[in-house]
């Protein structure tokens, strides 16, 4: 049985859509919404609510919706949609849900992107105050962009009959957002919702796509002004069983009938408490529905409006209420003074709440008017006004005024629409609820999507709650989905009522974006998967990845890891490269690492400054390690330092923080030391860099570069020179981060995989971050974020050599005698051997004193920061930060893991070739 | 999102820019001649006032520069950006 009318509404006819609900197969026409095309089906129930299982149907006709919030399954599964804001297509299927619904398993094969635009005046709402504002605002010759989240413009127009400046309402509307879009340099976006207002004019809003391969764009405005013709929403009344399929808000039924020709019902009883819902009773009776009844809780009726309704044979019944419902999967009649009044739909106003959410997500402050029972803009703000509904003002006149005023700071006085509306008579009555006995509490739904009551809301006043935000909490009213579009006033009300207030002296609760929910794959656009963050990758990248490596994030860096051979794991791999590099030759990718180009004048004395060691007396050639502090004498990075020539310097970094060390250095050069005549660049993608260790490393390099003195005594340790190596300009370091003789070879960046192919021609294993780890620990390196937390000075590190005595001052320098950085007890930089040397610590496990974990609190003596199995050690060894760590060494301390607890000897930092003599040799 | 009024690029969205703390700290002329509780006061004490609250801020993701500029704390809003070799402004 069909619920559509033979003719009128916006829908296309000639087009017949497909699509399933619950199982169902039904049709409906382009135009339709999921819930308009269900209710010309005569599908009301789309619910049952998620506590209580209560039937549940459709009740509004727009965003508000609190019932109706559907699973789509077809074209693509998206949980929780709201079946009024979801336009009908073929081959759409959808089922009904009791609360969450399900996300997609399978990955989404549509598109998200997201646009920015600019303008001068951004108008919010496609009503009759938004389109005369962006009309106004374009005449004057301001770039302007409307938005509205309908697909066609008039706002509640599209709900009526009424006919503006002689023209079907609708028409005018359309009429004037052609000429809107003809307009140059103005944009009109249908289907889109402004979700979020935040500072300085930046608007966030979401467009639903019907073609192109985008499912849905996040449009990124930023206004001078903002226009907020964002409307009103009407309220239900709370009385006993309230929430049955059947009772739909007045203007929503009003909405279905003009917009998409559909009827609610066949007998309709209207309640309401202002003039609007007269309306819809009127229209509803022109259009065939038997209208029995208007129940006005006021004491008397609108004079005409009571009058028309006369004229139809509907009773106005004044001063009355309706006191409960009868049905279950449908209302089947209505108690009004003990009486049943027979019908299959209810009506409902219980007033307007105008939409302030942006407003008032933009800090503006709301006042509350008893008059109209609702929080209201109160003032200005300096980037948006708001124009209508959502000022409080429903009448045509009003609004298009507003909406005028609101557009330019000197309005253009173009001239403005007429409606033949017919006028509101009396002022709305504001009861929150309808009175009764109190044993009925618990069926006055207040949140229907929440399932919350009056009998909730009573029990948190009665908790000795007072705020209305406390009361959202406890409660649960205004967090669903809907987020109280409905509701949120209605429990304001209450709780007032109930705790003897006034609501002029509550704060409502705070409106925060989103307006309406906002799928993450909108938010998150084009940003996914590959694009989701910068992959950095090396000059030598192809080759790692043809050679099976696998890799290690640090930071946006892809870092071999490893590279596996057959049969493989971490632990072998890593084992016969560590074995490699300590017994013969191997070579690693180090192009991640950061370096700087200091130069000028004053080069030196800055980087004097910054390190806690002297540079200015590093010779030309010549390379030195360094440490850097913060001025609390916090070790915050590590690297060497290679002086190119008297002004000029190259810095390493540690990977991670290259762009750290290039902000901490110009911060100094520009807020504390503008008189340094010194430039920093990063130059860390200009220069490939390879690592070339192990005994056989001079004989290697001696072969690839037959030019250059590989002796000891010409190139040592801590030295470099630019040589040619495998026919490629080269800088070479003689520095070591493993121990081992070892030489970092640097050619510009679009030759590294030619010096790299020809030292892997040589049969030189590769290594990758592990092995490198491994390498270092053994030598007791510290990695600079792995074995330091921000709490580790130099001298805990056991690093006093790096502290220069000479220099007056360096940054850090004056914290490292406070008084706190000189107690015994501060965590020092150890090593740790298990006493059975096959355990493996885990990194982050704690350091304690006993074999036994003691009753808590349990004394922490310190944690392990890195712990590897050592090939050349022939067992597992750990570095740690441990109170008074150096006196301990020898003693034996102990790390609880799961059930066990770990019995490990102090021992010093440096594990492996203590003297040094492999480096040195 | 705010739009920071960068003395050199003009209004610039936030995201550009990193926040530098309190302004108008010098690095004491002579850190060796301060006692322990003067020394912390430079390196850990700052102010928090409910007012106008002059600031660093550099524009990491545009001209890289540094520049101070004034916030009121209760509202977020930036009553003035000045350069480093500028006074800082009277505020009303």
């Amino acid at each position: 049985m069909t619920f559509r009318l033979p003719s009128g509404g916006h829908v296309d006819r000639d087009t017949l859509l497909q699509f399933t609900f619950d199982g169902r197969v039904l049709t409906g026409h382009p135009g339709d919404t999921l819930a308009s095309a269900l209710l010309a089906n005569g599908v009301h129930q789309v619910a049952r609510s998620v506590k209580l299982g209560r039937p549940r149907g459709i009740m509004a006709a727009g965003v508000e919706e609190p019932n109706a919030v559907v699973q789509l399954e077809k074209p693509f599964p998206e949980p929780m949609r709201t079946a009024t804001t979801v336009e009908l297509f073929d081959g759409l299927v959808a089922r009904s849900l009791s609360g969450q619904g399900r996300l997609a398993t399978e990955p989404d094969p549509a598109r998200y992107d997201a646009k920015h635009l600019h303008c001068d005046v951004l108008v919010i709402g496609a009503g009759p105050a938004g389109l005369v504002a962006a009309r106004t605002a374009a005449q004057a010759g301001a770039r302007v962009v409307m938005v509205d989240d309908q697909p066609e413009p008039g706002g509640s127009l599209l709900g009526s009959n009424e006919y503006v400046d002689l023209k079907p309402a609708v028409e005018w509307a359309r009429a004037i957002a052609d000429e809107l879009r003809a307009t140059p340099d103005v944009h009109v976006l249908d289907r889109t919702t402004a979700f979020g207002a935040y500072d300085d004019g930046f608007v966030l809003a979401v467009q639903t796509r019907t073609s192109g391969a985008a499912r849905q764009r996040v449009w990124r405005i930023r206004a001078q002004q903002i226009v907020l013709a964002t409307g009103a929403h009407e309220r239900p009344i709370v009385f006993p069983d309230n929430d049955r399929p059947g009772i739909l808000l007045a203007s929503a039924a009003r909405t279905y009938l003009h917009r998409y020709g559909v009827l609610p019902g066949r007998r309709a009883v209207v309640f309401t408490m202002d003039d609007s819902a007269y309306a819809t009773a009127i229209d509803l009776a022109d259009a065939g529905v038997a209208v029995p009844l208007v129940v006005d809780v006021r004491p008397a009726a609108p004079e005409n409006w009571a009058a028309a309704c006369a004229e139809r044979g509907i009773e106005v019944r004044t001063g009355a209420a309706v006191t409960g419902t009868e049905g279950t999967e449908r209302v089947t009649g209505v108690r009004v003074a003990g009486e049943l009044v027979p019908c299959d739909t209810l009506l409902v106003s219980g007033g307007w709440t105008p939409a302030v959410h942006l407003f008032s997500q933009l800090r503006g402050a709301l006042r509350y008017e008893p008059a109209l029972g609702a929080y209201l803009p109160d003032g200005e703000l300096p980037t948006a006004r708001v124009a209508g509904s959502a000022n409080g003002t429903f009448d045509f006149a009003g609004c298009v005024r507003e909406g005028r005023a609101a557009a330019a700071k000197a309005p253009v006085e173009i001239p403005l629409p007429v409606s033949d509306a017919r006028p509101r008579e009396l002022a709305p009555a504001v009861e929150w609820q309808i009175p009764g006995p109190e044993s009925d509490v618990d069926t006055r739904f207040v949140d229907l999507q929440r399932d919350a009551t009056v009998s909730d809301i009573l029990r948190a006043t009665g908790a000795g709650l007072r705020s209305l935000e406390h009361v959202k909490r406890y409660t649960t009213i205004g967090t669903a989905h809907d987020q109280g579009k409905t509701s949120g006033m209605l429990a304001a009300g209450i709780t007032a009522e109930a705790l003897g207030v006034d609501l002029a002296d509550r704060r409502p609760t705070t409106y925060r974006p989103p307006y309406t929910p906002v799928a993450f794959a909108a938010l998150a656009g084009r940003n996914r998967g590959e694009l989701h963050d910068p992959v950095r990758v090396t000059a030598l990248h192809s080759w790692h990845v043809e050679h099976g490596a696998e890799f290690e994030n640090v930071g946006q860096w892809k870092r071999p890891w490893y590279y596996p051979q057959p049969g493989e794991d971490l632990h072998a791999a890593v084992r016969r490269e560590c074995l490699a590099a300590r017994t013969d030759v191997a070579m690693m990718d180090g192009s991640t690492l950061g370096k700087i180009d200091v130069q000028g004048p004053d080069a030196a004395e800055f980087l004097d400054l910054l390190y806690t060691n002297l540079m200015s007396t590093l010779k030309v050639g010549r390379i030195r390690y360094g440490v850097m502090c913060g001025v609390d004498g916090m070790v915050i990075d590590d690297g060497t330092v290679i002086r190119v020539a008297e002004d000029r310097f190259l810095v390493t970094t540690t990977t991670g923080n290259a762009a750290m060390v290039l902000d901490w250095m110009e911060e100094w050069l520009q807020t504390e030391w503008p008189h340094l005549r010194v430039f920093a660049t990063s130059v860390t993608e200009h220069w490939a860099t390879v690592a070339l260790v192990g005994p056989r490393s001079r004989e290697i390099l001696a072969g690839i570069a037959p030019e250059l003195d590989v002796s000891n005594d010409e190139f040592g340790f801590m030295a470099w020179r630019d040589a040619e190596v495998a026919g490629i300009a080269a800088r070479v370091c003689r520095i070591s981060f493993s121990g081992e003789l070892a030489y970092e070879i640097n050619v510009p960046s679009w030759y590294g995989l030619a010096l790299w192919e020809a030292l892997a021609e040589r049969g030189i294993t590769p290594y990758g971050t592990e092995t490198m780890h491994v390498l270092r620990a053994e030598k007791g390196y510290p990695i600079i974020g792995q074995d330091t937390d921000g709490t580790v000075t130099p001298h805990d590190l056991g690093m006093s050599w790096a502290v220069s005595k000479k220099k007056a001052d360096f940054l850090g320098k004056r914290s490292f005698s406070r008084s706190e950085n000189l107690r015994p007890d501060r965590k020092q930089f150890v090593g740790l051997l298990p006493v059975d040397p096959t355990v493996l610590l885990p990194e982050g496990a704690q350091v304690i004193e006993t074999a036994h974990i003691p009753r808590p609190p349990v004394r922490m003596l310190g944690h392990v920061t890195s712990s590897y199995p050592s090939a050349a050690l022939d067992r597992t060894f750990a570095l740690a930060v441990v109170r008074s760590g150096r006196e301990r060494i020898g003693e034996t301390l102990y790390v609880p893991v799961g059930d066990e607890v770990v019995p490990v000897t102090v021992t010093e930092t440096v594990l492996y070739d203590k003297e040094g003599t492999r480096r040195d040799g | 999102m705010q739009l920071i009024p960068c003395p050199w690029c003009g209004p610039r969205e936030e995201t550009e820019f990193h926040y530098g703390g309190q302004a108008h700290v010098a690095y004491p002329q002579e850190p060796a001649a301060l006692s322990d509780e003067e020394w912390a006061k430079y390196v850990f004490f700052r102010a928090n006032p409910s007012g106008p609250l002059a600031e660093r801020r550099t524009h990491s993701a545009g001209c890289r520069r540094w520049f101070n500029a004034v916030r009121d704390t209760r509202t977020h809003e930036l009553a003035a950006v000045y350069r480093l070799d500028e006074p800082r402004p009277v505020i009303p």
